[in-house]
Parts: C-alpha cells; structure tokens; sequence
C-alpha cells in the first residue's frame, strides 16, 4: 500500500469525515449559522465532484484494485455509487418535513444517511469478503437507528427492534458463510477465490459456505423466505426512511450479490444457480400475492419490492451479459419509480403515519390531476408497461433469463406481472374512479421537485433508453469481463 | 497440535447453540446474547483457518468482527432502551403492533 492508494478512497474519506462533522455540529456553534440540510446536500455534492475526479485519475479501469487489492474504483462501482448519491440526495429533500414536524435532531439524523450512503460506497467497491462485509454492516447498523428514528412512536421501535434481530442473525449468518469460503480457499480476496476455486472440485464445506451466504445477502435484499422483516419495517419505519432502505439499501445489496457470485463464484454456477432460481420465483410468487390483499400502502409496496427483488435475482441467476445489463437498468429504473411513489405518499400526509392507507389516494386525480399523473406513471413503471423504464429493466431480465435457459422463471415472472398490475391498478382505481373526501394534498418545494425529477426520468428513459443502456453495458463490461476470464481459467 | 477440523466442529456447536437460542428465547437480551454467539463462533471458525493457513488475513478478520460486535451491541442495546420505554418490557412477543 502507498500514499497512491489514498486517491481510491478519496470520497469515501470526505464522506466520513463530513458525516463526522455533522455529528459534532450541534455542539459547536454552527448550529445556528446553516441549516443541516444544505450541509448535507453541499456534503453530496463534494463527494460526488471528488468521485468523478478520482474516476479519472485513476487510469486503466481494470487494475483499479487498491488496498492490497480490496477496494475497486471501476466503472460497475462508480455507476451504483451515484445512484447511490442520487438516492441520498433526494431522500434528503424528503425527509425536511418530516424532521420539522417531529423536531428530532436534524444534525444526527444527516450524519447517519451520510455514514450509511458511506457503507454502500464501500460495498460497491468491494472486491474482498472482508471490505463487503464492513460496508454491509456499516450500512445495516446505520439503517437500524434510522427506522427507529421517530422514538416516541411506538411503531418505530418496533420496527427498528425487529430489523435489528433479524439483520443482526442475517449477517451472523453471512459471516458463517464467508468464513467457510475462507477455509476452502484460503482467501477472502473475490478473484483469489474464483482462481482458488478452479482447481478444487465442489464439496460439501463450500456449498454449505455459498448456501449461507446467499441467505445472508438474500436477507438484505428482502427475498422470499428471508423477507418477514419487510413490511412490519417498511411499516413502522419514517416514511423517507423507508424509500432509503426499498431504493437505495437495496441496490447495494444487488451490487455486492452481482460482485460477489459474477466475480468469485462463476466457476460453480451450476451448484447455486437451482437455489437461487427457486428463491427468485419463491419472491415474486409471495411479494406480489400478499400483496393483493393489503390496505396499507406501505405494506405494500413492501411485498411488491419482494417480488422487485425475484425479478432482480433472475439476472443474477442466468448468469450472462443480458442479466448483469438487466441487474444494473432495473436497480437504475426501480430507484425512479420507487422514490416518486414515496414522495407522492408523503403529499399525501394528513397525520404523523402519512397517507398510507390505498382509500386516502381516493378521488387525487380531482384535487391535483398532475400528482395523480405521475403516480399512475410510476405505478406503470414498477409494473412495466411499456412507454415507462420499467419495461426495459424487466425486458433485459427476462430476455436474460430465456436466453440462460430459465425459461420456466420467466414464465413465472410474466405471470406474476399481471398478477401485479392488479394491486397497482388499485390505486390507481382509487385515484381516478373514485370520489375524493376533503384531504387536500400539501406537497412542499421539495417533494414536488422530486416527483417531478422522478416522472420525466420515468418517461425519458422508457421512451429512448439508448443512453442508459449504453452507460449501463459500459459498466457492466469490467465485471463481466473478469467473470469471463476467471470461468475461461476454469476450463 | 490439535487438528484443525476439532475447532470446526467445536464452533458449529456452538452456532447451533446460538441459532437455538434466537429461536426459542423471548427476551430481548438473551435473543442478543444468542446472536453474538453465533459471532463469535464464527470468529472461532476464522481463527482455526488461519491457524491452519499460518495466514494473517483471517487473524484481522476476527479483529474487525469483534469491533463491528462491539458497535452492534450499542446499537442494539439502545433500541432495547427505547423499546422499554414503550413497553416496560423487553420481551420480544409483545412487540406486536404490526403484523400480517
């Protein structure tokens, strides 16, 4: 390691720093002179100017391995580290209503998004065990205080109480796995294993290792049988707390599993690709079943992020260019669409739990026909129908799935899209058919901004995805070419 | 020396041990308690490959392991806090405000 290395961890470094200094603001006299939210908002924006200039310093994209080989600046990490920065900025600007009307610290509550988007960075970039699985937990541990946050709501705790056990088992869990892989191939380093591992022929203590691994990551993106946890924490969480964890949480967890089973462990696809194609028909089968029935729209859009979180598992599962593309437009596309349904949601606030029955959306489109617009894009677009992006995330994942094979797992994911539009389209009833009652809709500067950033991007990038599409497979090669290399090595 | 393969099955013991716990307890504390032995087990799993390896990857590992425990305990614990405050209790069936 040289002074050299330092300029991989650039952003990371003054994300840290910044959110440390926003921890300590209260107690010095800044207080008063700026408001947290523009610190924070000028934090983003300086990390996100040094991460592009890092990016380009950095010649060669495929050595780009510092640290003795853990941390990776390539261009798969840059492409989910701004999103991840997209991700935080605008839940920033959702969350400023919320923070005045409970009037809990501003200050902590910043520090935490910024030490939480500072873990996702770090998984992003990890190409060792060890880096993953300190970034995941950074993130975790962040994301446990911060559904928690509205402490004088009993719901809160509760939710905060239950992502705490469940996630604190998960990781244990993930450590098992990781620690197994460390005994057969005596090394956490991600290319080191996949090398490791084309001389050793499956046995028992590796599969066990990858199963319990996969459970761990399965956990963290909320599939089917790990996603008890979902709705009661979506539920009880602060409603910009919880489009944080069904966007941006999320995607990270997508990228580390991408990183994880594309780099290290394409050798034994055949092993783990049965598994996981059952959990990924596992998720949407139940995510969008359970979600016919609920009246709540945060339970769900909850279950239907499960069944999001099937469809991603298909591009991991088929193992191919289609599905890494397909993995990296959808997590793009389902940030969109995700994040302008909440900031509709919280416009919809009439009391401390906002909006969140699917009867408050009842007669929107009378009172602000634009908003009701742009929430029956959305809901469009998480069903992906076609003049919206999320009909080119699901059309790279099935054809992905199809041309791998699985064809029986994209037919079941056809399937349970229709089965989907059904709840979606109940809300959508609810807006335009039905009669409103009195509620008006008190949208602030910010969340109008949002929704009307999220509808256009929605629109845009359904309408001409050339941009976004060549972007993604941009990003995606590095990964796909080491993959490749590594699975040639095996041969 | 004593063979590898013996802290192996000494440490899935005591995972199992830890995974029964989280199962079958009520009590807030205990649940945690159960989860940072199955944190630890794997922090014995770590230190017998890397006794196995004469490596210090896995040496470092458990160092890291214990100090994210550590942090995860204060987080954990406060939520208890606050959840006690709601509660007067910590039993972990009673927080049953949300469900299905």
């Amino acid at each position: 390691m040289s002074l050299n290395d330092l300029i991989f961890l650039l952003p990371e470094i003054i994300l840290a720093t910044g959110a440390s200094l926003l921890l300590i603001a209260p107690v010095t006299g800044l207080r008063d002179s700026i408001s947290a939210k523009w610190a924070m908002i000028a934090l983003l924006i300086i990390t996100a100017g040094s991460l592009l200039a890092c990016s380009w310093a950095v010649p060669g994209m495929e050595q780009t391995a510092g640290f003795a080989r853990m941390f990776a600046l390539d261009a798969f990490s840059i492409f989910f580290k701004l999103l991840f920065l997209f991700v935080v900025a605008i839940v920033v600007l959702l969350s400023d209503d919320f923070l005045r009307e409970s009037r809990y610290s501003t200050w902590e509550y910043y520090s935490l998004l910024g030490f939480a988007l500072c873990g996702m960075m770090f998984m992003a970039s990890g190409v060792h065990l060890a880096t993953i699985y300190i970034g995941l937990e950074l993130l975790s541990l962040s994301s446990y205080i911060l559904a928690g946050y509205y402490k004088n709501e009993q719901k809160s705790t509760e939710a905060a109480m239950k992502y705490f056990v469940l996630g604190a088992v998960s990781s244990a869990i993930l450590l098992y796995g990781i620690s197994l892989i460390y005994g057969v191939c005596g090394t956490l380093n991600l290319l080191d294993i996949a090398r490791a591992l084309s001389t050793v022929v499956s046995n028992d203590a590796l599969m066990f290792g990858v199963i319990l691994l996969a459970c761990g990551l399965c956990f963290k993106i909320a599939a089917a049988p790990f996603h008890v946890w979902t709705p009661d924490v979506y539920e009880g969480a602060p409603t910009p707390i919880t489009a944080f964890l069904s966007t941006g949480s999320k995607a990270a967890a997508f990228a580390i599993f991408v990183r994880i089973f594309y780099v290290a462990l394409p050798g034994f696809h055949l092993d783990w690709s049965m598994v996981l194609a059952t959990v990924a028909a596992l998720s949407m089968i139940v995510g969008n079943l359970a979600a016919i029935t609920q009246e709540s729209v945060k339970r769900l859009l909850a279950y239907s992020s499960i069944a999001h979180a099937g469809y991603v598992l298909m591009g991991i599962v088929a193992m191919n260019v289609m599905g890494l593309r397909g993995v990296l437009v959808y997590s793009f596309v389902y940030v969109f669409a995700n994040l302008g349904i909440w900031s509709i949601v919280l416009m919809m606030k009439r009391h401390e739990y906002a909006g969140e029955k699917v009867s408050d959306f009842e007669g929107l489109h009378s009172r602000s026909p634009f908003w009701a617009f742009s929430m029956f894009v959305f809901l469009l677009s998480l069903g992906g129908i076609p003049p919206t992006a999320g009909f080119i995330g699901k059309y790279f994942l099935f054809y992905a799935a199809v041309q791998a094979g699985f064809g029986w797992l994209a037919i079941i994911a056809v399937l349970m899209s229709a089965v989907s539009m059904f709840y979606y389209l109940r809300i959508v009833v609810a807006m335009y058919l039905r009669d409103g009652k009195e509620a008006d809709v008190t949208a602030s500067g910010a969340l109008k901004f949002v929704a009307a950033v999220c509808v256009v991007a929605t629109i845009v990038f359904g309408v001409v995805p050339n941009d976004l599409i060549d972007q993604v497979s941009s990003s995606a090669k590095g990964l796909h070419n080491k993959g490749a290399v590594t699975r040639n090595a095996t041969r | 020396m004593i063979p590898t393969h013996y802290f192996l099955i000494l440490s899935a013991v005591l995972f199992s041990i830890g995974v029964c716990g989280v199962l079958t307890r009520k009590n807030g504390i205990t649940i945690f308690m159960s989860i940072e032995l199955m944190v630890n087990a794997v922090n014995l799993t770590f230190l017998a490959y890397a006794r196995q390896f004469h490596q210090l990857h896995g040496l470092i590992f458990v160092f890291f392991v214990m100090a994210i425990a550590a942090a995860e305990a204060a987080v954990g614990l406060a939520i208890f806090i606050s959840l006690f405050h709601h509660k007067e209790t910590i039993d972990v069936d009673e927080a049953n405000l949300m469900h299905w």
